[in-house]
């Protein structure tokens, strides 16, 4: 019976083997077909799936449209779609693989900062172009002497700008002088925004009177708030994701703490409304990638076609997404061929790309240079208030 | 017995053989950077296996902290390679040293414990170590450490695996060996033989976070990036995952299990959908069909020819 059984075993192991090599030799010989192949390197599975699904999302399905209009440079696309566990030893391999063996022109992908840190070095290795549309983290095109990665992009504002936007606006349009903050010490993404909130808001003339951290999957932050109550601010800047954010604006509320809650893009999400209630999202501003709300045309037209498709309302993961999917084939058209050099060329040299999520060029540090909107939270519902250029 | 035996020499060429195979295919252009980055992978996942089956296969101490261990050796040696730029060589040796004082330090109160309330130590040991480095800014934070030389390539990662392999195969055939062997099957009566249980599981302790500091090492310097997450508690379970499936108290066993287990992963990347459920049930049935996992304790012939030197002396 045990020898049986490790022969089974051996055998399941060697089957799996071939067919992995079965596998890999159609993956290399597809490169005379007519279609231009992208590859995308997203968080499908593992922790913080929804972001990957979500971009995902919006990508296909601006890879629909381009493909319905006669695809680009007379070629079809074809999507290659891996998944990276949203871990980034497996970014790095997904990256590899995407371009040494299925030949991809560009990568698009991963959601995450952590990810895509992770996918950079085999994409730069093998020279080709990684984009990222959300992974906001500012050292993920430059390298930390200051050198721009020559093959990395990102279509979404650094971590700092956000925090940035926001000290302005808590100073110069709430004209409040002592702020609050309490972050998220477990998410790079929060550490971002409240380095930079911290350091732009004192240079006003603001003053940050107490800081306060929480940890991801905390539910009660009656202490850290009570804290901050005794210090009376007039605002509280609360970085972090709409899981937490929702608990303790609500616990705020209960504590009496009234005053304005000012935050980033990851407040987007319905989810918010839900584990906060309608009562205590009342003066909550956040920064965020594009209002809903907006009325142009393409918005209004991304939404509708969107809604369609998945039967769901678009979130800013899938606008970014399908912003994204637009963003590379624009370049490629621009290259005239698809070669990774020349897209790389063209990709570099967007001016005035027409998104959904505004307008972006990019700068010779491989961030895009685009607005960036603010959302007022009015009874639970975002509201456009202001969009700011850069 | 002469070193210089029949069999060692056989063993040492086939060592070489592989090696040279694998340098002859990549330099062929067999072997593209995506199996190379693969046969990294599974180099890396061989040592932190091999490492705590030693921990939890041989000696019997059941711990989920060896990503800690593995943590400690990672941000040893990026920031010995990165901020300080010295040589790769001097990353992997301070490494492994700074991550085997951890294991001193943590051995000496934790290992009192015994099965639950040791696991649930290492855990929270697992844990602290993912919390001091997520509030040290100076090696990133929660943002974490970037821009590391990618000085891993397979040279290193094999004859690193290589070494650990042997020493930890040669040190479980040892006087030392037995011993923590005695530990696993009956600690009070390894203890009424004389066995110093105390000083042999934190020696066994320490030689486990020694190899899985320097498997840090090795994975820092190749991706290049690394965050304290990716070192959480899901990584110590990946890697006992690895040692129960090959087989707690066999080194074979853990090296077919971390091959396994790293060519599944790579070949169900095309499913996201299905991936987590497959691998789940891959375990599973492992578990449900051979509890003991692939190879038991038995080794491979290759490694051992009278076989069945560690096995089980009845219930657990």
């Amino acid at each position: 019976m045990k020898k049986t059984m490790t022969l089974f075993m051996a055998l399941a192991l060697m089957v799996s083997v071939l067919t992995g090599c079965g596998a890999k030799d159609t993956g290399g010989s597809g490169k005379e077909s007519d279609t231009i192949k992208i590859g995308l390197n997203y968080e499908l599975s593992g922790n913080v799936a929804t972001y990957g699904q979500s971009s995902v999302a919006g990508i296909e399905l601006a890879i629909d449209e381009v493909n319905k209009d006669g695809g680009v440079l007379g070629k079809q696309i074809e999507l290659i779609k891996v998944d990276n566990k949203s871990d980034s030893a497996e970014a790095a391999n997904v990256s590899t693989r995407l371009a040494t063996r299925d030949k991809v022109v560009a990568i698009l992908g991963p959601a995450t900062s952590g990810n895509t840190k992770g996918a950079t070095p085999p994409a730069m290795q093998n020279k080709v172009p990684l984009i990222s549309s959300s992974a906001t983290d500012d050292d993920v095109t430059v390298d930390s002497n200051g050198k721009v990665r020559e093959y990395i992009f990102k279509t979404c504002f650094n971590d700092s700008f956000q925090g940035v936007t926001m000290a302005n606006f808590a100073f110069n349009d709430l004209k409040l002088k002592n702020a609050a903050i309490l972050f998220d010490n477990t998410s790079d993404y929060a550490k971002g925004l409240m380095n930079s909130f911290k350091k732009t808001y004192p240079s006003l003339g603001g003053k940050i009177l107490v800081e306060e951290t929480y940890q991801a999957k905390e539910t009660d932050f009656k202490a850290v708030l009570t804290k901050i109550k005794s210090t009376n601010p007039e605002v509280i800047y609360i970085p972090g994701y709409y899981e937490e954010v929702g608990l303790i604006v609500k616990q705020a509320r209960e504590l009496g703490i009234e005053v304005p809650v000012l935050g980033g893009d990851g407040y987007d999400s319905p989810k918010l409304l839900e584990i906060a209630n309608k009562d205590s999202l009342h003066d909550v501003y956040y920064t965020n990638h594009y209002s809903p709300m907006d009325t142009a045309p393409e918005v209004v037209a991304f939404k509708e076609a969107f809604l369609a498709k998945n039967g769901k309302d678009a979130d800013a993961f899938n606008a970014l997404g399908y912003d994204l999917a637009k963003f590379l084939v624009d370049a490629i058209d621009r290259a005239g061929e698809a070669n990774s050099e020349k897209i790389k060329d063209a990709l570099a040299s967007t001016k005035d790309f027409k998104g959904v999520t505004g307008s972006l060029s990019i700068d010779e540090n491989h961030n895009p240079v685009k607005a960036v909107t603010i959302l007022e939270l009015v009874d639970g519902e975002p509201k456009f208030l202001k969009k700011l250029e850069p | 017995m002469k070193i210089l035996n029949k069999k060692n020499i056989l063993s040492i060429l086939a060592i070489l053989i592989v090696y040279a195979i694998v340098e002859l295919l990549t330099h062929l252009g067999v072997i593209d950077s995506y199996i190379q980055l693969n046969l990294i992978l599974i180099g890396i996942n061989i040592i932190l296996a091999v490492s705590l089956n030693l921990i939890t296969g041989f000696t019997g101490q059941f711990s989920l902290g060896h990503a800690a261990f593995m943590s400690i050796g990672a941000y040893t040696s990026g920031i010995v390679t990165a901020k300080l730029g010295l040589p790769f060589i001097v990353g992997i040796i301070a490494a492994a040293v700074v991550a085997s004082i951890a294991g001193i330090i943590i051995g000496i109160p934790t290992l009192r414990l015994r099965g639950d309330y040791l696991a649930i130590a290492t855990l929270g040991f697992g844990e602290i170590v993912k919390i001091i480095a997520i509030n040290n800014d100076y090696i990133g934070g929660a943002v974490g450490l970037n821009d590391i030389p990618q000085y891993t390539n397979w040279t290193w990662t094999y004859f690193l695996v290589v070494l650990t392999v042997f020493i930890i195969y040669n040190f479980i055939k040892s006087y030392h060996g037995r011993a923590c062997i005695a530990i696993r099957e009956d600690e009070i009566a390894a203890e009424a033989m004389g066995v110093n249980t105390t000083y042999y599981k934190i020696l066994v302790f320490t030689i486990g976070a020694f190899f899985a500091g320097i498997a840090g090492a090795l994975y820092a310097n190749y991706f290049s990036f690394i965050k304290p997450d990716s070192f959480g508690f899901m990584k110590s379970v990946d890697i006992l995952v690895i040692v129960v499936f090959g087989g707690l108290g066999s080194i074979s066993g853990s090296i077919i299990g971390a091959i396994a287990l790293s060519l599944i992963s790579v070949f169900l990347q095309n499913i996201p959908e299905l991936r987590m459920v497959i691998y789940a049930v891959i375990l599973f049935l492992i578990m449900v069909y051979r509890p003991q996992g692939i190879m038991g304790n038995v080794e491979l012939k290759l490694f051992n020819k009278k076989g069945g030197l560690n096995g089980y002396a009845g219930s657990k």
